[in-house]
């Protein structure tokens, strides 16, 4: 059975799991299904839709990971079921 | 003694690879040279395909071993960045390097659903499945599939997803190293045949992997990436800077997208049909789509209105998405890494590495195609004299190999967009003869294309070998065998694998096995959700992954028949009968792992529900796995 502080740990990890989801399916989908409305506005020049898919939703993608990883270093961390000292396993 | 070499080993390999990027750019530097004192620009390319090959081949041998652990982790030790950067090699195929800029120039927006599609996916790799994975232990992904759920049955199932994905992809990556090879090693004194280029390549895949497996591959990798980057890069920056485009491409490119939108409009974007391209001899598929050969259609920035677009577009994204989080040889990549922590964090720094070409791809795009269409610019093409831009050098050979054919649709002598036609995969061999940079250009980038295509290959010859060797001998076969039977045999199906997609490849027979597309939607089919609710679901039984991996890949190996493939080549293994337009709610050929993972979902929550849950130590098992402290599930060494 599962300890307290590991069904705790594992509460935890799923909301962020939910959060980055959402945040990926935001970027990989939902402003997608708007790229012909976006591109009447423009960011850097391009026009906004075609910005999205060439640069923009990739470099979300890169930034979430990182975001979500250190989150969930620091619940890791919080719960004391980090691995990032260990030598050998 | 040994344990202290192998940390210096790694404490000195940003040292040592920092050394090999100057080598090689010092290389570089001295091609130049040459080619400057007159050295053909043949020859030129002949160095640059076998120096780098030599270079692979050379690690490939320093880095063997007789470890299970090594052979098969490569000592889980590989530090983050560097897992990074191999997982880039790894994912980058051929087709990523020569055909993907290329797809962008002819497809415009909706082929770069294909950009979200093969980035995005890392995001569910990273929250979903690597940390998990790694804690496992497990040497293979049916190794995962065989501790957590029990039974060889179920191991059994995994295998043949992972076989039946990774062949569909290893294929398309001999041709491309094949016919990289065949360009470098021809002249006109000694042609070779294409089928000796795939020898060729292939010998030189496997001595990067056979001698030290996964520990081999990873450092050969590391330095395929960096050269595939370098030879992506530098014509790109070059010819940017040439015409003044902007010093950093990638956010200075605005007013050139908004300059072909305007060029698109005063030439005019024509669709032929199908009856005027066969006319013409332009090869086409039953919707009248030009096949091998391409004209530009559609816009390049526009997005074109109306929701099937719309869903085609984010279709198409999520089913490669889905697929990337459950292809075997990219997962396995994550079982090298010293923890779980570094697991994850290997998966940021890989889509960070993978970003670096695939931002630049559209960019590359856009500079080839004004380089060809704006009339201010030396190199266009587009609206002069026909009779003139056939006496351009590099049209001239292209046009000898039938790459580029000029149909004079209007007689009017004067070349129209619409009567340009390229094949794909010439956009990123051309754009530096193109843009008139020096020859050695060109062979920095057929280095780079085979990098791609070797590295690619080597990660999944690797996968489909150690599945087997792993999976099927060493724990279905014969569990006690021996360190070294295990390493003979994982050796000897390297060889068999190897060698049986080679044959494949140059008999080729290549169109049964379809586009790489099929490897996601294969792999998302079969164990998409076997691996997920296998972590993430306590109640997931044997019965239902079993009944997940087999109704999902079942599933999407029908819809694939039901709907066929609009191209001849593909039709006798689709029936004698000719392709007909079915789909449900357009979900074509591309898109089989949508109703397959559906299928595989419902199938694997509906079955394990009706089945017993399992035991106490299979749910203890999945706590464990959940927190990264610990020691692994598994040991196999």
């Amino acid at each position: 059975m599962a300890s307290p502080k590991q069904e705790a740990h594992w509460q935890a990890t799923k909301r962020l799991m939910i959060i980055t989801l959402v945040i990926w399916f935001f970027f990989s989908t939902v402003i997608f299904m708007f790229a012909h409305d976006l591109n009447n506005a423009s960011f850097l020049g391009y026009k906004l839709g075609y910005y999205m898919t060439a640069q923009g939703s990739m470099l979300a993608f890169i930034i979430l990971i990182f975001w979500s990883n250190n989150r969930q270093e620091k619940i890791d961390r919080e719960f004391g079921f980090s691995d990032e000292d260990r030598e050998e396993d | 003694m040994a344990e202290k070499t192998s940390k210096q080993f790694i404490a000195s390999l940003p040292k040592i690879y920092g050394i090999y990027t100057g080598g090689f750019l010092a290389f570089i530097i001295l091609m130049s040279f040459l080619e400057k004192a007159g050295i053909s620009g043949r020859n030129i390319g002949l160095m640059f395909v076998g120096f780098t090959i030599l270079i692979y081949a050379l690690i490939g041998w320093l880095s063997r071993t007789t470890e299970v652990d090594e052979y098969y982790l490569a000592g889980k030790k590989v530090p983050t960045v560097f897992n990074g950067m191999a997982t880039a090699a790894d994912w980058m195929s051929g087709a990523s390097f020569v055909a993907m800029a290329g797809g962008i120039y002819f497809g415009g927006y909706t082929y770069m659903a294909f950009l979200i599609g093969w980035t995005g996916g890392y995001v569910l790799v990273s929250t979903l499945m690597a940390p998990y994975l790694r804690k496992f232990g497990c040497y293979t992904v049916p190794d995962f599939i065989g501790a957590r759920y029990g039974g060889n049955f179920a191991r059994f199932c995994a295998v043949l997803v992972l076989l039946v994905a990774s062949f569909t992809y290893v294929t398309a990556q001999i041709t491309a190293t094949g016919s990289i090879a065949q360009k470098a090693l021809s002249t006109e004194a000694f042609p070779v045949t294409f089928a000796f280029g795939c020898y060729v390549g292939l010998i030189t895949i496997l001595i990067c992997s056979m001698l030290g497996g996964m520990r081999s591959v990873t450092w050969s990798q590391v330095a395929q990436y960096i050269v595939l980057i370098i030879a992506y890069l530098i014509p790109l920056f070059w010819i940017s800077w040439k015409y003044n485009f902007g010093i950093f491409p990638h956010v200075m490119l605005g007013d050139e997208v908004q300059r072909l939108a305007a060029l698109e409009q005063q030439f005019g974007l024509v669709r032929h049909t199908k009856e005027v391209l066969t006319e013409a001899k332009i090869p086409n598929d039953a919707l009248g789509n030009a096949t091998s050969l391409k004209y530009i259609v559609g816009g390049h920035s526009a997005v074109p209105a109306g929701h099937e677009v719309a869903w085609r577009y984010i279709s198409l994204a999520i089913c490669m998405m889905v697929g990337t989080a459950s292809l075997p040889h990219i997962l396995m990549r994550y079982f090298t890494t010293p923890s779980v922590t570094a697991a994850r964090r290997s998966v940021g720094w890989s889509l960070f590495f993978i970003g670096l070409l695939y931002l630049s791809a559209p960019m590359l795009a856009t500079v080839s195609k004004i380089s060809l269409m704006d009339p201010n610019l030396p190199t266009a093409i587009i609206g002069k004299k026909i009779s003139d831009v056939m006496q351009i050098g590099w049209v001239k050979n292209w046009i000898a190999v039938k790459q580029v054919v000029i149909v004079d649709f209007n007689k009017d002598g004067i070349l129209q967009l619409s009567e340009w036609f390229m094949n794909e995969d010439v956009v990123v061999l051309a754009t530096p003869e193109i843009a008139g940079l020096p020859y050695v250009i060109s062979g920095l980038v057929a280095a780079g294309g085979l990098a791609a295509a070797m590295s690619t290959a080597d990660g999944l010859i690797l996968a489909m070998a150690n599945a087997i060797s792993h999976d099927i001998y060493y724990k279905m076969i014969d569990p006690k065998a021996s360190v070294r039977n295990r390493l003979i045999v994982a050796r000897v199906l390297l060889v068999i694998l190897g060698f049986a997609a080679a044959w494949i490849t140059t008999k080729g027979l290549t169109g049964i096995l379809g586009a790489v597309a099929w490897a996601f939607d294969f792999a998302m089919s079969g164990l998409f959700f076997p691996l997920v609710l296998g972590i993430w679901w306590k109640r997931a039984t044997r019965s239902g992954a079993i009944a997940g991996m087999l109704c999902g890949l079942i599933a999407g190996f029908a819809y694939l028949v039901w709907v066929g493939v609009p191209n001849k080549d593909i039709t006798f293994f689709m029936g004698a009968t000719p392709w007909k337009d079915i789909h449900w709610l357009f979900v074509d050929n591309l898109r089989f792992g949508i109703p397959g993972a559906l299928v595989s979902l419902i199938a694997m929550v509906t079955v394990s529900l009706i089945t017993k849950p399992e035991s106490k130590a299979v749910q203890d098992m999945v706590d464990e796995v959940r927190i990264p402290s610990g020691k692994t599930i598994i040991r196999n060494a």
